[in-house]
């Protein structure tokens, strides 16, 4: 009865968002190693060579120059030069080694080796189909483990990110949604599955989410005067 | 003389009345509110309210680095902490694909077995004294003193461990920790035969269990019930077997089911997991290798950018970790999904139309820990 994660990932995929916005892209600029190594070796080098980056300057471009101003600087700078070069340059070549390429970035319905993730599969659905995402689930046997919330302020928004599995199959699967950070607004899907009543209203004191036609978001794990969420990522204590 | 007639201020046979069972009664096990709407001795709607001890772990994890925060895992559930320290530990390994030694995989499995053990205990001891057997409880606490006694000499702690490492354990276990847990096996089967003799079959007890608070299977899969309370309902699922973690497939073990749905139904499978529990220390004891404890982990560690998730059977159900890393040193988030806050979930629905001495037998059954609702 149970369903494979293939066809289960198709049947999923008429929810999922078109396209997607990695999170977070703050780290996406990050992967390029190899530049990096070389700046701060060469950063060193400059104040080693006792006579100023005047000889590093001059030795770079040596065809230009050489004949102006030839009296003192020429012999002295051209040999300090090299040497820092050829320290330099096995320098990075140790780093540049290991950098692993950066992995793909996840499609909106995307299939993860178990043993990697902890996870079979994991979809990125539009945030208005929520609830037939739990329906869809709920036809399929599967029983929910969780739901929470992730705040991503420079990209202003909140994911909330529902988790279920299958006591039969033990398939683990996860959808999650994505909703402006300043109107964060999203339907409750504890009709189809009541045990989210609580995740949901839990979500709710830490990041302020609104679960439309939840019976009761008042706080829950907060002190009952709470007006702060403190899983938000600005908020002080 | 004539008396007169009280004036009804509602309609007297439909008149019901609120009262709050908790947030400091015995029989909540800690801090736990239940507000109960009764009528007469029936329950109307009975809502629990968590919350009084919620310390914001979640936050903690944070601003704190991933090594740093390890030590709060095992503060959750402080019945069953290695457990709990073995789902953290477990998701980091799993993103940072950090090698964990075999031996260390064995005295994983061993001390957490143990804390079942202990953890399973006290729980039996409690549930028996909320319904007024003052006996056993002393008897499970005499038990658990020999594992507790034994999980000191190798841990440093009694109750709120913190033993596990990333990638391996702090500290290499000895003969005799092998020796003592090989003794403690038959002794706890011997006990478990007079546990079953003194509670088991004791007319008072079961007549307080036996067809209470029932919970069906499909309950259990639309509020996300797990552990023993699922294991009652009849479905065969245990993390240690639906998702394999260590090294627990390589070992024979049953998963205790009942069809019953009752509270014994979840008394039995506990007692049968504690049999469960010797049998694969029993295993691990005769096949521990010898070796290192502890693979190589980074001195600053840095998590690869994306979601983990880990779970682990803890004395109570499914324990998950699910940890996002920004490729920062400290998490990015930490959610924790804990066993006792799902399974109370479903006290409301479940308790609905049940006598009050009744649902406390049934909230009983669920063997909460309040920190581990409230985290």
């Amino acid at each position: 009865m149970s369903i494979s994660v293939e066809q289960l990932a198709k049947e999923f995929e008429p929810l999922a968002v078109k396209e997607m916005v990695q999170l977070p892209p703050a780290i996406v600029p990050k992967p390029a190693p190899a530049p990096k190594p070389a700046a701060p070796a060469a950063a060193t080098a400059a104040p080693k060579s006792a006579t100023p980056a005047e000889g590093a300057s001059i030795a770079a471009k040596p065809a230009a120059a050489p004949a102006a101003p030839s009296v003192s600087a020429p012999v002295p700078a051209a040999t300090p030069a090299p040497k820092p070069a050829a320290a330099v340059a096995p320098k990075p070549a140790a780093p540049v080694v290991p950098a692993a390429p950066p992995p793909p970035p996840p499609k909106p319905v995307q299939i993860w080796k178990f043993e990697e993730k902890g996870l079979h599969l994991e979809v990125t659905v539009e945030s208005t189909k929520v609830v037939e995402a739990a329906q869809l689930l709920d036809t399929h046997g599967f029983a929910i483990d969780a739901v929470t919330g992730m705040d991503w302020p420079k990209q202003e928004l909140l994911e909330v990110i529902y988790d279920f599995l299958h006591f039969e199959s033990g398939m683990r699967v996860a959808y999650r949604a994505r909703i402006a950070r300043n109107d964060p607004k999203i339907a409750t899907i504890s009709k189809v599955f009541p045990g989210a009543d609580w995740h949901e209203r839990e979500t709710h004191d830490f990041f302020g989410i609104n679960f439309v036609g939840h019976r009761d978001l008042s706080p829950f794990m907060l002190p009952d005067d709470a007006t702060y969420h403190p899983l938000l990522k600005d908020f002080k204590a | 003389m004539n008396i007169p007639p009280l004036t009804p201020v509602g309609d007297p046979a439909n008149e019901t009345f609120t009262i709050n069972l908790g947030p400091q009664h015995p029989a909540t096990h800690g801090v736990l509110r239940v507000k109960l709407e009764m009528d007469g001795e029936f329950i109307k709607n009975a809502q629990p309210v968590p919350g009084y001890i919620h310390r914001m772990h979640e936050k903690m994890g944070e601003n704190r680095t991933w090594a740093q925060f390890l030590p709060n895992t095992s503060r959750i559930d402080y019945l069953s902490a290695m457990t709990y320290t073995h789902a953290f530990v477990g998701a980091v390994e799993k993103a940072a694909k950090l090698e964990v030694p075999i031996r260390a995989e064995y005295i994983r499995v061993i001390t957490s077995e143990l804390n079942r053990i202990s953890s399973h205990l006290v729980g039996w001891g409690a549930w028996i004294m909320d319904l007024g057997g003052f006996t056993p409880i002393l008897y499970a606490f005499d038990d658990r003193e020999k594992i507790l006694d034994m999980l000191e000499e190798v841990t440093g702690s009694r109750l709120t461990y913190c033993y596990y490492r990333f990638g391996g354990v702090c500290d290499d276990v000895d003969e005799k920790f092998i020796r003592s847990a090989q003794e403690f096996v038959p002794y706890m089967r011997k006990r478990l035969e007079m546990y079953k003799k003194l509670v088991t079959g004791n007319i008072i007890f079961r007549k307080r269990v036996e067809g209470i608070g029932p919970i069906s299977a499909e309950m259990c899969r639309k509020y996300g019930a797990c552990g023993p309370v699922l294991r009652g309902s009849g479905v065969k699922y245990d993390v240690r077997r639906a998702e394999p973690y260590s090294i627990y497939n390589q070992f024979d073990f049953e998963i205790p089911v009942y069809n019953e749905c009752d509270s014994m139904a979840r008394y039995l499978v506990r007692m049968d997991e504690i049999e469960q529990s010797c049998r694969i220390i029993e295993q691990a004891c005769a096949k521990i290798p010898e070796g290192p404890i502890q693979g190589k982990v980074p001195r600053v560690l840095k998590l690869p950018v994306g979601d983990t998730c880990f779970a682990t059977e803890c004395g109570r159900g499914r324990f998950l970790v699910r940890v996002t890393s920004d490729g920062g040193e400290n998490p990015y988030r930490v959610r924790l999904r804990t066993p006792c806050f799902t399974n109370l979930t479903l006290f409301e629905e479940a308790s609905e139309g049940m006598m009050l001495a009744d649902a406390l037998s049934l909230m009983a059954s669920l063997d909460l820990v309040i920190p581990d609702i409230d985290r």
